[in-house]
């Protein structure tokens, strides 16, 4: 089935009216021959066909007079271009999956080869079955549609500092590296096919021009290709960096070479003249494209700043802008890919802080999945092209296009290193430049712009585009097959499974300032110098503007440190019990052992806790009151454009419930080794998770309160040892009554212990066993709803799964 | 090379050169500041870097001009501090910073990351006794938040409670309630910033050339 009707391609968009006719009329003899002409009674004939629905349409109506309702009609051609599509999206994910299914395949073969091979595949099919091969790398449908996710998902999730601290070395390599390789290519090429041979062939008749477009298309690296290689053998930040910054900023060199000659390439010389104009248009391209980009980026930066009343369409906004960032460079070829780039780089860090978290989850989510889907049909479409294309296999032309890129790529890199390697602080070794050298792979842009070509200007098309696909062959399925055992063998570093640790925050951050300093000291303005001055311009005006509310005031550090505190509530609360903690959380050592005063002895009897400040309890009594109406409130708010009943509600409820679900599965587990006399794992400190949770909701950090509660109860592993019914009160509430009746209860439970036994309070966070779904959790949603903004922006991506909870709230 | 009348004579310079692995010209020109910031007098005291404008505005300006004074960054195995420091004191605290050189063997790259985080964990231990407690962690955290206002003070203490939760599950693994983490030390500290690269990041270009006079 994908094999029939996906002979007829999203292409289709672009045919003649007469060929999609012809597409349309092919397909209704097909169908009707096998489904039966259920639709026969009102089938009409098959001249009327070929002109379209509404002729048909009103053919129909026609001829409704004389014959019966039918009761089952058949119309594909209604829906054949979006159906098709579908078809192809749905194919390119089920191969994904599929690959991901085998285990042993996927680690060898990287997922671009496979895409390739299941591309040929497919189109071999679909030329075996006798019909057209649709032109599906079609460049308009390529650059408009299945580009720009792909580049807005790297610049979107650009790292930002490596960057920034290359960014010289892969201006090198991007501009100055793709002009030698494009220009060596060329030029070379078109040495070797003046080569009188003792028969001439057609290679003679081609001209400089063509050679030195051939050569600036095919030396651009692609960053496709590379992302697609280089996410899976997980190499060190710094050569990524290199390789994948080198293939997305050197669109605007190919951009403006690519230009130059096609424009020349009919009048047949370029003077010096045109050279300079070349140059200053390189400027423009690139610059142009970074401007556009970044007007466009501060634009969705100020719009997310006021979206904190409809959150539904917050990320609508990235990704509009962002487009239109792409489209609006395209309108005057300026380089798209850079638009895009810097569009996204410049939002990120003002619409992050603005959004909220589900908003930011919902635009991760979304960018990977529009990205992987694009890239998986490239690659498919690629295969797929490949065994439509109007191929002219020339031994010669081919072979050395591959070996000069090679030779090409290579001496770039070592002579651009010797020149880099002088300026830099950090040296780029042996290992590194041929990595970086190796990771040169080419891809379905420059296939894309082949494509492009005009027949007319350029008789050596279809050889060209051979070239092209194999050089991306090769690169692809050699370079991209033997990579990974290479970094293996040669021991490159591999990238660290890092989450960063707040140690290593604050030394980053520590040792920003030390090197700003000492170059300070030094007297010299050196790059920190430069950083600290823009970041101090950044935190001082364009923040402000561009921020709402407080976070525009907040610390890097801080905000780093409030990110991590949330990530790590999270991954405790969905670890479910405490068993499999993560083991980024630090659960053996608690804070006593960190104190420097030792803890007073523990009197046993009393147990001394924090007494209850009064302003708390106070509090306490307030959340708990607006609490029920506040459920009253949101059974009524259903509706279309809100997510939830109120902004500030946004994700906590989520987390709320899960440490709920977590508390119950605690208390099954110890129930369950009651019964069964089996030693269950007994969940390991308690006091960690509580002090994590109550800083979770607890945004300001009252340490000192913190401290307090965990200074005081003397032994918090007690809590693990102890059975858990003598100190913790069992509510038992069916799950279907309305809240209202334990809430109430719940509030007279919490004057009890406000006043009398503040113990119970300060477990009742965790320990408290179910209650109803949403008793409990209430008082803490609505505790400090003024923070809760801040805080949940700043909660980090909580899996898809901490999702599916989120209606629970809403069960009567 | 202007600031060639003002300077020692030309062993001696050769000896700093050795020394500290810096060359002739970066002794040349870090020898013009040295004059410069102390208005051409043989030594440096506090009151000289508290002149730096741009020094003004950053968090940690104490902590670097103290890294200055103190003796243990002099890699003379001394300790405690000074009041005024030559130029040759002035050109080994700053060697810190040297980049390090392409070809370098294992352990030759290691003995760099242990100077240089030396310098780091000196510059956090004040009182000198080998650990980095609680207090003067927190003391770090505060510094580096101090730009921020009074949001920083709470939260520098949280920040740093957390870090040194950290530290100390790295570093003990499991420890009994009753046990006491009493700070970081040095072996610890090495752990601890394991992932991070400090020999290729702890750097700063020091010029050939001579830019001063483009700067206040």
């Amino acid at each position: 089935m994908p094999l029939r009707t996906g002979s007829h391609s999203p292409a289709g968009f672009g045919k003649s009216l007469p060929e999609r006719g012809l597409l349309l009329l092919m397909v209704l003899v097909f169908l009707e021959g096998s489904v039966l002409p259920l639709g026969a009674a009102s089938s009409p004939d098959i001249s009327h066909q070929a002109n379209l629905d509404d002729h048909k349409a009103a053919h129909e109506g026609h001829n409704s007079t004389k014959k019966p309702f039918p009761v089952l009609a058949l119309e594909y051609d209604r829906v054949q271009i979006p159906f098709e599509i579908s078809l192809w999206v749905l194919l390119a994910s089920l191969m994904k999956l599929g690959f991901h299914l085998i285990p042993r395949l996927s680690s060898i073969v990287p997922e671009s080869c496979l895409l390739i091979v299941v591309g040929l595949l497919v189109g071999g099919l679909i030329k075996l079955a006798g019909e057209e091969v649709p032109p599906v790398l079609d460049s308009r449908l390529f650059f408009l549609c299945l580009l720009p996710p792909i580049i807005l998902d790297a610049g979107y999730f650009l790292p930002i500092r490596p960057f920034m601290e290359n960014l010289g070395t892969i201006l090198m390599f991007a501009v100055v590296g793709t002009l030698w390789n494009a220009f060596f290519i060329g030029g070379v090429l078109y040495g070797v096919t003046q080569i009188q041979p003792a028969n001439p062939s057609s290679l003679n008749q081609i001209e400089l021009l063509p050679c030195l477009l051939f050569g600036s298309i095919i030396s651009a690296v692609d960053p496709v290709a590379v992302l697609a290689v280089f996410e899976e053998i997980h190499i060190n930040e710094l050569l990524h960096i290199l390789v994948f910054g080198e293939s997305l900023l050197n669109d605007a060199v190919t951009v403006v070479l690519y230009h130059l000659f096609e424009e020349y390439a009919g009048v047949g010389t370029v003077t010096l003249l045109d050279g300079i104009l070349g140059v200053i248009s390189f400027l423009v391209v690139a610059l142009g494209g970074v401007l556009v980009g970044a007007i466009y980026g501060i634009l969705a930066a100020f719009t997310s700043r006021f979206t904190s009343h409809t959150r539904v369409i917050e990320p609508l906004f990235v990704f509009v802008y962002s487009y239109m960032a792409y489209l609006s460079a395209e309108i005057f070829h300026l380089s798209g890919i850079m638009a895009l780039i810097a569009c996204g780089a410049v939002m990120r860090p003002y619409v992050e802080a603005n959004i909220s978290h589900k908003s930011h989850t919902t635009i991760k989510y979304f960018l990977k999945m529009w990205s992987s889907v694009s890239e998986t049909l490239i690659f498919i479409f690629l295969g797929v092209a490949t065994v439509d294309g109007p191929h002219a296999w020339n031994w010669t032309f081919v072979t050395v296009t591959v070996i000069l890129c090679l030779v090409a790529r290579v001496i770039g890199v070592v002579g651009l290193t010797f020149v880099i390697n002088k300026f830099r602080i950090v040296k780029l070794t042996t290992k590194d430049q041929f990595i970086i050298a190796y990771g040169g792979l080419r891809g379905a842009i420059a296939f894309s712009l082949g494509f492009l070509l005009n027949e007319d200007h350029f008789p050596m098309r279809k050889m060209f585009l051979t070239a092209i696909i194999t050089v991306i062959f090769f690169t692809v399925f050699v370079q991209g097959m033997t990579i990974k055992p290479l970094v293996e063998l040669l021991a490159v570093k591999k990238k660290q499974e890092a989450k960063r640790s707040i140690n290593e925050e604050i030394h980053t951050q520590f040792l920003d300032h030390l090197l700003t300093g000492i170059e300070d000291i030094c007297g010299h303005y050196g790059h920190h110098h430069w950083k600290d001055k823009l970041n101090r311009f950044n935190k001082k005006y364009v923040k402000k503007c561009l921020i709402a509310g407080e976070r525009s005031k907040e610390p890097q550090l801080i905000a780093f440190y409030h990110k991590m505190e949330m990530k790590q509530a999270i991954e405790l609360v969905e670890s479910g019990g405490g068993s499999k903690l993560p083991s980024a959380v630090p659960s053996t050592v608690s804070m006593q052992n960190i104190q420097p005063k030792k803890p007073p002895p523990a009197k046993a009897a009393e147990r001394a806790l924090p007494q209850l400040p009064k302003g708390r309890e106070e509090e306490i009594r307030k959340i708990l009151r607006s609490n029920l109406q506040r459920t009253r409130q949101r059974l009524r708010s259903y509706n279309r454009h809100t997510l939830v009943a109120d902004p500030y509600e946004d994700g906590f409820s989520e987390l709320l419930i899960k440490k709920q679900k977590m508390v119950e599965l605690e208390k099954k587990i110890k129930e369950m080794s009651n019964y069964l006399t089996v030693p269950a794992a007994p969940p390991d400190s308690p006091t960690m998770r509580r002090a994590r949770l109550a800083s979770g909701r607890d945004t300001d950090f009252k340490p000192a309160q913190q401290q307090k509660g965990n200074k005081n109860c003397s032994d918090p592993q007690a809590y693990s040892v102890k059975p858990v019914s003598d100190s913790v009160p069992t509510i038992q509430v069916d799950l279907a009554s309305p809240q209202s009746p334990d809430s109430v209860n719940l509030l007279d439970e919490f004057k009890h212990a406000g006043q009398q036994q503040p113990q119970v309070e300060d477990q009742g966070l965790m320990m408290k066993p179910p209650s109803g779904q949403s008793g409990p959790n209430k008082p803490h949603e609505a505790d400090q709803a003024r923070d809760q903004q801040k805080l949940t922006r700043c909660l980090s991506d909580p899996g898809p799964s901490a999702d599916e909870d989120e209606d629970e709230p809403f069960l009567p | 090379m202007g600031a060639l009348q003002s300077l020692p004579g030309q062993p001696e310079y050769i000896d700093l050169a050795e020394k500290t692995g810096f060359s002739l010209e970066q002794i040349g020109v870090l020898h013009k500041r040295f004059k410069q910031l102390s208005h051409n007098e043989e030594t440096l005291r506090r009151d000289h870097f508290n002149e730096i404008p741009d020094l003004a505005c950053n968090p940690i300006r104490a902590q670097i001009v103290e890294a200055f004074f103190d003796r243990r960054n002099f890699r003379q195995n001394g300790e405690g501090t000074v009041q005024e420091i030559g130029f040759e004191e002035f050109l080994v605290v700053m060697s810190h910073f040297r980049p390090p050189s392409l070809h370098m063997t294992e352990e030759q790259r290691e003995n760099v990351r242990k100077e240089k985080l030396r310098f780091l964990f000196n510059m956090h231990d004040t009182d000198n006794d080998g650990t980095i407690t609680l207090e003067e962690y927190r003391h770090v955290v505060e510094e580096l938040l101090s730009r921020s206002g009074a949001l920083g003070k709470e939260t520098a203490k949280s920040i740093a409670d957390a870090a040194m939760l950290e530290v100390a599950s790295i570093s003990m693994g499991h420890m009994e309630p009753d046990e006491f983490y009493e700070g970081i030390t040095f072996e610890h500290f090495l752990k601890l910033l394991n992932e991070f690269e400090i020999e290729s990041r702890m750097n700063i270009r020091f010029l050939n050339m001579d830019t001063t006079t483009l700067c206040k």
